[in-house]
């Protein structure tokens, strides 16, 4: 072989290697693959289906992004889309879903496994998981006694750059739903408003907490379990905040619920409806409840970690989590200029 | 409706982009005349030294930078950030200028009794003009498209705006709205370049006999300059890697996986190997064309394919995004998407080397080939692809290289399950898990060295198109 006919020939190669390489990464459709889209916590979702794939011989692959990217996503795909089940961190994303008509019945066996709070009315989908709203203060930066009694306080002038949120995060988002079932259109904006002069956006709660716990910001809007988790690792990031709870059935005690559902476009409908009630069964819950994601277990007689306070002593408000409105709520969200 | 929130990232993305642009010109100038023109110790170190900070790319610098000090999320800390990151762009093109300058001018000038200070605004500065325009605008295009260094560092622009809509509502109309304003600010850019070079031309009667130049001596302002210089380094370079080096430290303590570290590592290699090879196949005929078919079609090629590179990656993988989704269901979340991207973003980077190296090979040979009775496909295969290798392979390692480090059309097109260096680096360090992140940083400043070393000898051809 010529020189060049050697290079040549070492480029084709390089060419067919690196494309049968890159091809590797793409999505396999085997007959008992299912692709979930999730938007949970890696961590939380792997260890709650640890042993499902050895216990029913049906392999998961796992697209992890954001609640809303999945929600409109899948939308946007459609009758294409390659998701078979949907898992959410909270219901607004999944509530989108319902509404239009793109998710499947769950069986009714599966539904009675989780208390009735924690799901809709619909039964088109399940909570598996829960967590409470909560504030992160920083003790050396405010007293306890300086919190505020209702989390719609914190768009008061006097809260200028003093709290911080994480905007762009599907959290903040569900919590602001929340504020607008309890509260209604005009509040809601006006609160979103005060916010935008008194907040400082943060990338995720995570950055919240270590914003608090270093006296960067002296509050900040969250969920319970990032300063618990926290904890439960020596307090590596937020060992000078405490966390305060609104209680009082103020929207700042709002619980919110993460949910599964099954695609309609899905033709893995009989896996998928496995995969959902094996997540909303016992060993999953007491999975859920025995690990370090420190989230509520939902599942009918499952206690969730003792490290927690118990979620029905947390004054949580009622809404029904089938009807968060999160297209509103980004609407909303963008009119203030908080995205 | 959005009206606000336009203004306010305008505001963000107008005052960061002069910033930068003047910071780095100071910088990028006065660190070129330093290793270029005057007697400062060590000149052959120091440019290797200024050039090196291209190795760590933005994203990993700002996460250098804010793991240490978490209070850098203001205007002054972005400003910081940035500007160490990309002053080699205008640093690298002004010592390209500062050595091809015939030193005859500055001689005459100095003879007719200008102090040395007016010779460098009156003499040379005017000279370096293109270089550092053309410097500038990589750096202003760079940042109009730079998501992950701002994002860390908290400093809202249009493109990590576009990327919170995009996690807010997939690809809604607040995200494209965005993203529209972010192309105009990018063609915006271009426009003035053209304008602010100008039509005044600088080039002599005669090349004249390149000679060595005699330095400027600094005599008592040699330590000063030394303590300049070593400063910038030190910023540009020690910190990142000092931190890195820490982190890596504590990573180490928290349980590197090794395995997963690997399968990325691997599965980055094989998506930038694709991509450069398809990206370097597509340059070949465009390049080829411009210079040996010089006309208004051919050069019609080659700039449409520069409006690409204008363009930030979260815009085109946007637009890729609907397009699959619409047209080519079957394609969509799959690898020749994320490699059809990746070509569109640095297809020009191969299309400049690759030029350069047909303007080189002079066509005599592939006449002489063909008067010997070789056909076309036997002259492409024994005469022109072995003269033009060299291009072609630097252009390749380009693309390569720009592709290990490429973040926000990677998150956005990348297949289910597959993760690359930058996102693994990415999704660990947005989660404040700085240790895990570091080992993924690491792979990536080692990767992007050798090309670091390539662009330091060869100051001529520059990073510029």
């Amino acid at each position: 072989m010529t020189r060049s006919g050697r290079a040549a020939a070492g480029v084709v190669s390089t060419l067919v290697l690196a494309t049968a390489l890159a091809g590797c990464g793409s999505a396999g459709s085997d007959a008992d693959t299912l692709t979930v889209y999730s938007a949970q916590h890696e961590s939380l979702v792997r260890t709650m289906l640890e042993d499902f794939t050895e216990e029913t011989g049906i392999e998961l692959e796992f697209r992890d992004a954001n609640d809303s990217e999945l929600a409109n996503q899948i939308i946007e795909e459609g009758e294409a889309s390659p998701a078979d089940v949907f898992l959410t961190e909270n219901s607004p994303a999944i509530g989108v879903l319902d509404r239009e008509g793109l998710l499947a019945p769950l069986e009714q066996s599966t539904l009675d496994q989780v208390g009735e709070a924690y799901r809709p009315s619909s039964g088109n989908w399940v909570g598996f998981a829960a967590r409470s709203t909560a504030l992160i203060y920083n003790p050396s930066e405010i007293p306890e006694e300086e919190l505020p009694a209702s989390m719609l306080d914190l768009a008061d002038p006097a809260w200028e750059g003093r709290v911080a949120i994480a905007a762009g995060g599907a959290d903040f988002q569900a919590i602001v739903s929340a504020v607008l079932a309890l509260e209604g259109e005009d509040a809601t904006r006006e609160w979103l408003a005060g916010l935008q002069r008194n907040a400082e956006i943060y990338a995720s709660n995570t950055a919240i907490m270590k914003a608090v716990d270093e006296g960067e910001v002296p509050v900040g809007i969250t969920y319970h379990y990032y300063w618990f988790r926290d904890q439960a690792e020596n307090g590596l990031i937020g060992d000078d905040a405490r966390l305060h709870y609104f209680g009082n059935q103020d929207p700042g005690a709002f619980v919110s619920v993460s949910g599964a559902g099954v695609l309609a476009s899905s033709d893995k409908k009989e896996q998928a409806q496995r995969l959902v009630a094996y997540l909303t069964a016992a060993k999953a819950q007491e999975q859920l409840a025995g690990s370090k994601a420190l989230e509520y277990a939902v599942g009918t007689g499952t206690a969730s970690a003792s490290d927690l306070p118990p979620l029905e002593e947390l004054g949580a408000p009622v809404v029904d989590p089938g009807g968060l409105d999160a297209p509103k709520v980004t609407e909303l969200m963008q009119e203030a200029g908080l995205l | 409706m959005l009206r606000p929130r336009v203004g306010e990232l305008l505001w963000n993305t107008t005052r960061l982009v002069l910033g930068t642009v003047a910071v780095c010109a100071v910088l990028g100038v006065g660190a070129a005349w330093l290793v270029e023109r005057s007697s400062v110790p060590g000149r052959r170190l120091w440019h290797v030294l200024l050039v090196a900070p291209l190795a760590v790319p933005a994203f990993v610098n700002s996460y250098a930078w804010i793991s240490l000090l978490p209070g850098l999320d203001t205007y002054a800390g972005a400003l910081l950030v940035v500007s160490l990151s990309y002053f080699p762009f205008v640093y690298l093109p002004a010592v390209a200028a500062f050595r091809g300058l015939d030193p005859a001018l500055e001689e005459t000038a100095r003879g007719l009794g200008l102090s040395g200070w007016a010779v460098f605004r009156r003499v040379q500065l005017p000279q370096l003009r293109v270089a550092v325009l053309g410097g500038s605008l990589l750096v202003a295009l760079h940042l109009l498209a730079e998501f992950g260094a701002l994002q860390m560092l908290r400093y809202p622009t249009f493109t990590t705006a576009i990327y919170d809509q995009y996690r807010s509502t997939f690809n809604g109309p607040g995200a494209t709205m965005l993203a529209g304003v972010l192309v105009l600010l990018c063609l915006l850019l271009l426009l003035a370049e053209l304008r602010l070079r100008g039509s005044r031309g600088y080039a002599g009667s005669g090349r004249g006999a390149a000679r060595p130049v005699r330095p400027v001596a600094l005599r008592g302002w040699t330590a000063p300059a030394l303590l300049v210089l070593a400063a910038l380094v030190g910023l540009a370079l020690l910190v990142p890697l000092g931190s890195l080096a820490y982190w890596l430290g504590s990573g180490a303590s928290a349980g590197l996986d090794g395995a997963d570290l690997a399968v990325t590592t691997g599965s980055t290699l094989a998506l930038a190997a694709a991509a450069a090879a398809l990206t370097t196949a597509m340059a070949l005929p465009v390049g080829w064309l411009a210079v040996r078919a010089r006309g208004r079609i051919a050069t019609l090629l080659e700039r449409a394919a520069y409006v690409g590179s204008s363009v930030p990656g979260i815009v085109v993988a946007l637009a890729l995004v609907t397009l699959s989704i619409r047209a080519t269901p079957w394609l969509y979340q799959t690898v020749p998407v994320l490699l059809a991207a990746y070509a569109i973003l640095f297809l020009p980077r191969a299309i400049v080397t690759v030029r350069a190296a047909v303007e080189q090979s002079p066509p005599l040979y592939d006449d002489v080939a063909a008067s010997l009775g070789s056909s076309g496909a036997d002259r492409l295969r024994r005469v022109t692809l072995p003269l033009l290798a060299p291009g072609l392979g630097a252009g390749a390692a380009l693309v390569f290289l720009a592709v290990v480090t490429e973040l926000t059309a990677t998150l956005l097109l990348a297949p289910t399950g597959t993760a690359t260096l930058a996102t693994a680096f990415w999704s660990a360090s947005s989660a404040l898990e700085y240790g895990a992140a570091a080992p993924y940083a690491l792979v990536m400043v080692l990767l992007s060295a050798p090309a670091t070393v390539l662009l330091s000898r060869d100051t001529r051809r520059g990073l510029t198109p």
